[in-house]
C-alpha cells in the first residue's frame, strides 16, 4: 500500500470538502474492493475519505412503495433485514450471495455500485428493479447510473447517500458465480414491476445490461417457458479463463429462466 | 502521516500511533504482537486473518486499523479463559478440525460468528458459511464436524 | 495405556497452541534489529536486462540493495538439483545454472533479480519499486510443444532444444509384442494440469549472522531443515555446515512446496551475513503464485493392449513433463522415477514401456507436489482402464478384478523396477463398492435423470510407493542424498522422555503420533513424552518429511533407538537386580527378572542411569540416551480404491460430488483419527485438481491465475462428507508394519472424479480441471 492521508469526517459536507481539497481523493465505504486494490498497489490516492463515521448513511427503511437502503448499509444487513425480506426477497437473497460472510459484514451497497465492477451483484438489482440512486447532489435513475467498465454517472467528489428500490410484484436473482472469486460470471435479475418486466444481466458485459427481447417475451407471460430458446448474442460479452463469451451467452439464458422460475414459483 | 487508533482488543484498551496505511492485521500482529491472527493471502479470500470487530467476523487484512477506531476487537487469543479452551476450540481439537493450524484461528473466529447467528446450523449451512475460509489440509470434513459439535456444546452450555 | 497407545485416536498435543493463537510460525518471530527484505522480480518471461539500483539504495529506510553481481563477487553458488536422471542416451540430464538472483537474463515471470533490505517491510517494498530494470525482451516459450519445436527460442545455452532429458523405463520390445497380440487397444491423450501448491502459510525466512562467532541462523518454512542446511552449506556455500543453524518452527502446510531450496531464503541468509543484522522475508500470496515451485503439468499419450477377456497385455505411455525455467531441487526425479515406476498400478500388466521427455519452458519451475509423480501415474493407469472397460463393455470394477495382482502373489516384481511388498487390492475394492452401494447405482442414475441431471460413478484403484528411501536404490537411480532417517531417545533422570526426530511435522501431527509410538513401545505415560523436531542443533541429522515417509522411515528409526534403550536398560536392570542380562524381560515399561517378582520400571532404570554411584563403569556406561538411523529395505506400497459419485447439471456444466468412499491399505495405523484426516485432505487436493485448480499462462508467458481471485482453491462447499475406511496388510519390512497415508487421497482422487464425470457425460473428451465451462463444452460437442 502506498502512503495516503486518512480522513474520518463526521458529516457528508465535511466528507465532500475533504474530497474537494484532495489532490486525488478516494471515498472509503466498506473497503472490500478498495483495500485489496490499495494493498496490491494498483491505486495510489493522495487521500482516503472514510464515510464510516457519518451518521444516518446506513440502515434500511420502507418509504411508501419503495425500500430505501442507506449507502453504508452492509450486505449482511440487507440480507437479514426483515423489511427487505418481506418486500423484495430477491434483493435479500442477492445480498446474501455476495462474496463471503466477512465481505458481507463490511461491504456496502454504496461502495459496490460506485465501484461499478462489471461482475458485481448489486448492479443487477439496481437496474433489474429500476432503482434510483440519491447522492449528496441529486437523484440518478438506475438505468442511467452505470456508464461503462468501472464507470458511473457520479461526478468528481459526488457521494452516494442511498438507493431506493421500488417494490416489484415479483422478482428473483439467479447467479452463476466465478468459482474462484465468487463474483458473478453471470447474474440475472428478473422482475415484474409496476413499470413492466425487467431483465438485467451482470457479469456478462462491460457493465450491467437489460435484455429487451427477454423482457418482451416475459411481458406476454411471466414464466420460464416464455424464455424457451431465448438467448443473447455472444458478441462483445466478457471472456476470461473461466468463461468464454459463448458460454456466458448460454448462461444468461439459463440464469434468466431460473430467475423467472424462482420469481414465478 | 501517523494517526492515533484506540480500541478494545480482547477486553484490553489499547491506544497506538500508526501510519495511515496500517491494516488492522498489521496492528494486531506487529504492534500488539498478537500473532495468532494470520495472513495467508493478499486478495481477501483465505480468511486466516478473521477476527471479530464489534461482534462481527471481518477480515483483518481488509480493514484499516483506523476503521476499527473505537471498536471492540476479539482475536483468537481472546477466546480461552484462564487456560480453558472455548467450547469451539475444544470441538476443533476433539474432532481433529485442524492439521497445520495456520487457517485455524480464522476458522474458529468465523465459526463463532455463524453460531451467533444460527445456533443450530446444518452441515451444508456450515459449508456455505465457510466460503471465506480456505484450508489446504483437512478437506474441510473435520472442520465441519468440529463446528457442528462446537455449536451443539454451546447450545447445551448456555 | 490403550487410550494413548498405538491404534488409539488420541487428540493432538500440538492443537492447544494452534487453537489459542500461540503457534510459532516463521513470520510470527521478530528479532531485535531485524530488517525486512523485498524482492525485485521479473515481469517478463524471458528477457535480458540491466539494473540501476541507485535510487532504491538511497530511498528512505533502505539498508542495502543486492544483486546477482554481488552474489558472484562473494562467490555464492547457484541453486542445485539433487537428483541426476540419466537419459536414453546414457547422458545425464541438463541442469543449467539457476542463479539465486538472475544475472543478465530472466527466464520466467517472478524470477528474482535483486533483494532490497530496509528497516520495514513497507520501506523495502517502496524501494523495490525504485530499482530500475531495463528489459530487452527475448522470445519466450510457454508450452512444451512449442519449446520442443524446431527453431524454438533457447532458454538455456546448455540445454539444446530445451530438453532436460529423454528418459525411458520398461521393455519396449516386449510391449510392442504385447500390442501385436492384442484383441483390443484403448488409447487416450491426457493432460495432467499444472497446479500451484498454495499451502496456507506463505513461505517465509529470517536470516541472521553473529559476527562474533561467525554463526549463521536461518529460520524458515521448511519441510526438511537439515537438507536446507546441507545444500546451503555444501553447494551454495554460504557457510560451512557446522556454522549454520537451520530452524523450521511451526510450518503451515507444505505439500512438497517447502522441501525445496529457493532463491529467497538463500538471498536472505546471505544478506544477513553482509549487513550483520537479521533479515526477514515473508511472501505475499501473489509472490507465492510465481515463486513457489508448481506441480504436475504433464501431457501424455497412453495405450493399453488387452486380450479378448480383458486381461492387460501391455501398457505404453509417452509423456511430456514441464520443468519450467530451471531445474528445481528434486524436479528431475518426479516425472521419471516417481512416475514411470508406478505404471504397473495394481495390475498384472505383462509388459510396460514408458518414455518421458522433460522440457524447459519460460514458466515457474515445477517440482514435487503432494504425491509427486504417483498421482500422474495413477491418473494415466486408471483413466485408460476405465476407457478400456467402456470400450469393451466390461464393468469397470470387474475389469479391475480380472487384472489385480492376487493377494498371494507378494512379493511381486513389477515390470518397472519395483518389488511390491504386500497388498490385498480386491479386498479394498470390494469393500469400497459395498459402502458406495455400487450395485444400486443404476437406480440412482435414473432418479437423477428424472431431475434432468447426469449421474456418474468412478473408481480409482491407486498405488503409491511411499516411505521414500532406500538409500541404495535411490542412489543407484541418481539421488544425490541418502534417504534414511534418524531418531533419538533421551530419558531424563526423572523418567520423562525427549524424542528427537529428523522428520518434520507441518500438519501431520508427529508430536502426537510419535509420542504414542514411544509411549506404547517403552511403556511410559503419553504425557511424559515430548517430541522435538525441526531444528538442526537439537535433532540428529535428518532427511525431513515428504513422500509419506515420516512414520515408515522416521518412526522406524525411533524403533531402532528404542531397541537400543531397551538393551541398555536391560543391562542396568541386570546389574541393579543382580541377575544375568539374558534373564531380564522387558514388557509394559518394566524390566523383570524372568520367573521372579523382581522388576524395575523404566523410569527407575533411567534414574539409576544418571545416578551411577556404584556402576561398574568399565562394563556399564551411565546415561540413557540412544540414537538410531534407519534405512529401509524397500519402499512401502499403500494402495486402495476410492469411489466418487457425481451429478452433473447439463445446463450449466456444474459438477457436484454427491458421494465419496475411500478404502485404503496403509498397513498398521497408529492414530486412526489423524490418518482419516490425512485422507480427507488428500482427497480435497485431488478433487481440487480434477474440478477446480488449473494454473494458466497466456501465450506471452504471463500467469493468468496469479491470485485466489482466478486460481480456484477447493472450498468447503466444493467437497462432500467422505466415508473413509482402512484395510490392513502390514508392511513386512519395517518394524512398525506401517506404509504411509499423507498422499493417498491426492493420488487416488483425480482419476476417481474424472472417471465419474466421463461416466456421467458419456465422453472422454474432457481434461482436468473439469470446470463447468469444460463440462458444458464437452457436452456441446
Amino acid at each position: 500500500m502506498y502512503e495516503f492521508n486518512y480522513h474520518r469526517p463526521g458529516t457528508l459536507e465535511a466528507a465532500a470538502a475533504a474530497l474537494a481539497a484532495a489532490e486525488d481523493g478516494q471515498v472509503l465505504a466498506g473497503g472490500q474492493t478498495l483495500i485489496p486494490t490499495l494493498k496490491q498497489r494498483l491505486a495510489s490516492p493522495s487521500d482516503v475519505v472514510d464515510l464510516g463515521s457519518i451518521a444516518g448513511l446506513d440502515g434500511v427503511r420502507r418509504e411508501g412503495e419503495s425500500i430505501v437502503v442507506g449507502a453504508m448499509t452492509r450486505h449482511a444487513d440487507v440480507a437479514s433485514s426483515p423489511e427487505v425480506q418481506a418486500a423484495i426477497p430477491a434483493l435479500a437473497s442477492l445480498a446474501e450471495g455476495i462474496g463471503d460472510p466477512q465481505v458481507r459484514n463490511c461491504g456496502t451497497i454504496g461502495g459496490s455500485i460506485a465501484n461499478a465492477d462489471p461482475a458485481a451483484d448489486y448492479p443487477a438489482a439496481v437496474v433489474g428493479l429500476g432503482a434510483s440512486i440519491r447522492t449528496d447532489r441529486r437523484t440518478i435513475a438506475g438505468d442511467d447510473f452505470f456508464t461503462g467498465l468501472f464507470e458511473t454517472a457520479l461526478e468528481e467528489g459526488e457521494i452516494i447517500v442511498s438507493v431506493s428500490f421500488p417494490i416489484p410484484r415479483r422478482a428473483a436473482y439467479a447467479k452463476f458465480p466465478n468459482p474462484a472469486s465468487r463474483y458473478a460470471i453471470v447474474g440475472v435479475m428478473a422482475a415484474e414491476t409496476s413499470g413492466g418486466v425487467r431483465v438485467a444481466v451482470t457479469g456478462a458485459g462491460d457493465r450491467v445490461f437489460r435484455v429487451g427481447a427477454m423482457e418482451a417475451a416475459l411481458a406476454g407471460s411471466f414464466s420460464a417457458d416464455a424464455l424457451a430458446g431465448a438467448s443473447v448474442s455472444a458478441d462483445g460479452l466478457n471472456e476470461d479463463i473461466h468463461a468464454g463469451a459463448d458460454y456466458r451467452a448460454h448462461l444468461v439464458g439459463v440464469m434468466a429462466r431460473r430467475a423467472v422460475a424462482a420469481a414465478a414459483g | 502521516m501517523p494517526v492515533n487508533v484506540s480500541m478494545n482488543v480482547n477486553g484490553r484498551a489499547i491506544s497506538e500511533e500508526v501510519e495511515d496505511r496500517t491494516l488492522l492485521v498489521e496492528l494486531l500482529r506487529e504492534t500488539l504482537r498478537l500473532t495468532g491472527t494470520h495472513v495467508g493471502c493478499d486478495t481477501s479470500q483465505c480468511g486466516a486473518c478473521v477476527v471479530h470487530v464489534d461482534g462481527r467476523s471481518v477480515k483483518a487484512c481488509t480493514m484499516l486499523a483506523t476503521q476499527a477506531h473505537g471498536a471492540d476487537v476479539v482475536t483468537i487469543e481472546g477466546l480461552a479463559e484462564g487456560g480453558k479452551l472455548h467450547p469451539m476450540q475444544e470441538a476443533f481439537r476433539d474432532n481433529h478440525g485442524l492439521q497445520c493450524g495456520f487457517c485455524t484461528p480464522g476458522m474458529v473466529m468465523s465459526a463463532l460468528d455463524l453460531v451467533a447467528r444460527n445456533p443450530d446450523p446444518t452441515g451444508p449451512e456450515v459449508r456455505e458459511w465457510l466460503e471465506g475460509n480456505l484450508c489446504r489440509c483437512t478437506g474441510y470434513h473435520n472442520i465441519v464436524k468440529s463446528i457442528l459439535a462446537g455449536a451443539s456444546t454451546m447450545r447445551g452450555g448456555s | 495405556m490403550a487410550e494413548s497407545g498405538i491404534g488409539a485416536s488420541v487428540p493432538r498435543t500440538e492443537d492447544q497452541r494452534f487453537l489459542t493463537g500461540s503457534g510459532d510460525y516463521t513470520d510470527d518471530t521478530t528479532f531485535p534489529h531485524q530488517t525486512h527484505a523485498a524482492f525485485v522480480r521479473s515481469t517478463h518471461p524471458h528477457a535480458s536486462f540491466t539494473l540501476d539500483t541507485t535510487a532504491a539504495a538511497s530511498a528512505p529506510g533502505v539498508v542495502t540493495v543486492l544483486t546477482g553481481a554481488d552474489l558472484a563477487a562473494d562467490e555464492i553458488g547457484t541453486l542445485i538439483c539433487g537428483w541426476q536422471v540419466t537419459g536414453k542416451d546414457g547422458e545425464p540430464h541438463k541442469a543449467p545454472p539457476h542463479p539465486v538472483l538472475a544475472v543478465d537474463t530472466v527466464r520466467h515471470v517472478g524470477d528474482a533479480i535483486a533483494i532490497v533490505v530496509a528497516e520495514s517491510a513497507r520501506a523495502a517494498r517502496d524501494a523495490a519499486e525504485q530499482v530500475e530494470v531495463s528489459y530487452a525482451p527475448l522470445p519466450a516459450v510457454v508450452s512444451m510443444r512449442d519449446a520442443l519445436a524446431d527453431g524454438a527460442p533457447q532458454i538455456h545455452s546448455d540445454a539444446p532444444g530445451n530438453l532436460c532429458y529423454d528418459w525411458e523405463i520398461g521393455d519396449r520390445a516386449a510391449t510392442d509384442d504385447a500390442f501385436a497380440r492384442a484383441h483390443h487397444v484403448a488409447r487416450l491423450d491426457l493432460v495432467n494440469n499444472r497446479l500451484i501448491p498454495n499451502a496456507m502459510e506463505p513461505r517465509s525466512a529470517i536470516g541472521d549472522f553473529n559476527p562474533a562467532s561467525g554463526d549463521y541462523t536461518l529460520r524458515l518454512t521448511s519441510q526438511n531443515p537439515h537438507i536446507h542446511r546441507l545444500v546451503l552449506a555444501a553447494f551454495i556455500q554460504i557457510a560451512p555446515e557446522h556454522k549454520l543453524h537451520v530452524i523450521a518452527p511451526d510450518v503451515g502446510g507444505g505439500f512438497g512446496s517447502k522441501i525445496f531450496i529457493y532463491q529467497e531464503e538463500t538471498a536472505v541468509l546471505w544478506a544477513a551475513g553482509k549487513i550483520g543484522r537479521p533479515v526477514k522475508w515473508t511472501a505475499d500470496r501473489s509472490e507465492s503464485f510465481v515463486a513457489d515451485a508448481h506441480g504436475r503439468d504433464h501431457e501424455s499419450h497412453v495405450e493399453l493392449a488387452l486380450d479378448a477377456d480383458g486381461r492387460f497385455l501391455g501398457l505404453k505411455v509417452s509423456t511430456l513433463a514441464n520443468m519450467g525455467a530451471y531445474l528445481s531441487t528434486f524436479a528431475s526425479c518426479v516425472p521419471s522415477y516417481l512416475y514411470g515406476t508406478l505404471l504397473q498400478g495394481q495390475y498384472t500388466t505383462e509388459a510396460i514401456y514408458c518414455e518421458v521427455k522433460a522440457v524447459f519452458t519460460n514458466t515457474t519451475p515445477v517440482d514435487a507436489l503432494r504425491g509427486a509423480g504417483r498421482p500422474e501415474a495413477t491418473y494415466v493407469v486408471e483413466r485408460i482402464v476405465d476407457q478400456a472397460a467402456r470400450e469393451m463393455g466390461i464393468d469397470a470394477a470387474e475389469l479391475r478384478r480380472r487384472n489385480f495382482i492376487p493377494a498371494d502373489a507378494f512379493p511381486y516384481p513389477t515390470k518397472v523396477a519395483l518389488e511390491y511388498d504386500s497388498g490385498n487390492y480386491r479386498l479394498a475394492l470390494d469393500r469400497a463398492l459395498e459402502i458406495a452401494d455400487y450395485g444400486d447405482f443404476a437406480a440412482r442414475r435414473e432418479a437423477s435423470s428424472a431431475r434432468g441431471r447426469l449421474r456418474g460413478i468412478g473408481l480409482s484403484a491407486y498405488i503409491e510407493a511411499c516411505g521414500i528411501a532406500p538409500s541404495q536404490v535411490v542412489g543407484s537411480l541418481g539421488a544425490g542424498v541418502g534417504l534414511w532417517e534418524s531418531g533419538g531417545i533421551r530419558f531424563n533422570p526423572t523418567g520423562n522422555v525427549l524424542v528427537y526426530t529428523g522428520s518434520h511435522s507441518h500438519g501431520q501431527g508427529h508430536e502426537t503420533t510419535f509420542a504414542q509410538l514411544v509411549s506404547d513401545y517403552l511403556g511410559v505415560p503419553f504425557e511424559s513424552v515430548e517430541v522435538v523436531h525441526g531444528d538442526t542443533e537439537k535433532t540428529p541429522f535428518g532427511m525431513g518429511t515428504y513422500g509419506s515417509r515420516s512414520l515408515a522411515v522416521g518412526g522406524s528409526a525411533l524403533v531402532k533407538a528404542m531397541d537400543k534403550i531397551i538393551a541398555k536398560g536391560r543391562k542396568i536392570a541386570a546389574f541393579t537386580l543382580e541377575a544375568s542380562e539374558e534373564d531380564i524381560e522387558f514388557s509394559g515399561g518394566d524390566f523383570a527378572v524372568a520367573g521372579t517378582d523382581r522388576s524395575m520400571n523404566i523410569a527407575e532404570v533411567a534414574f539409576s542411569a544418571y545416578v551411577p554411584h556404584n556402576y561398574p563403569l568399565d562394563e556399564l556406561e551411565p546415561g540413557l540416551e540412544e540414537t538410531g538411523f534407519y534405512d529401509p529395505a524397500n519402499f512401502t506400497f499403500p494402495a486402495g480404491t476410492h469411489v466418487c459419485e457425481v451429478e452433473v447439471d447439463p445446463e450449466t456444466g456444474t459438477t457436484e460430488i454427491v458421494n465419496w468412499v475411500a478404502v485404503d491399505d496403509f498397513g498398521n495405523v497408529v492414530n486412526p483419527m489423524i490418518v482419516e484426516g490425512q485422507v480427507h485432505g488428500g482427497v480435497a487436493h485431488g478433487v481440487g485438481q480434477a474440478l477446480l485448480e488449473g494454473c494458466a499462462y497466456d501465450a506471452d508467458g504471463q500467469l493468468l491465475t496469479g491470485s485466489f481471485m482466478d486460481y480456484t482453491m477447493p472450498r468447503a462447499d466444493d467437497l462432500p462428507d467422505m466415508t473413509v475406511e482402512t484395510t490392513c496388510t502390514p508392511c513386512p519390512h519395517n518394524p512398525l508394519g506401517v506404509k504411509g497415508c499423507g498422499e493417498a487421497g491426492a493420488i487416488a482422487a483425480p482419476a476417481a472424479v474424472m472417471n465419474a464425470i466421463t461416466d456421467a457425460l458419456g465422453t472422454n473428451a474432457i481434461d482436468m480441471p473439469a470446470t463447468p465451462q469444460a463440462v458444458w463444452r464437452a457436452l456441446s460437442e
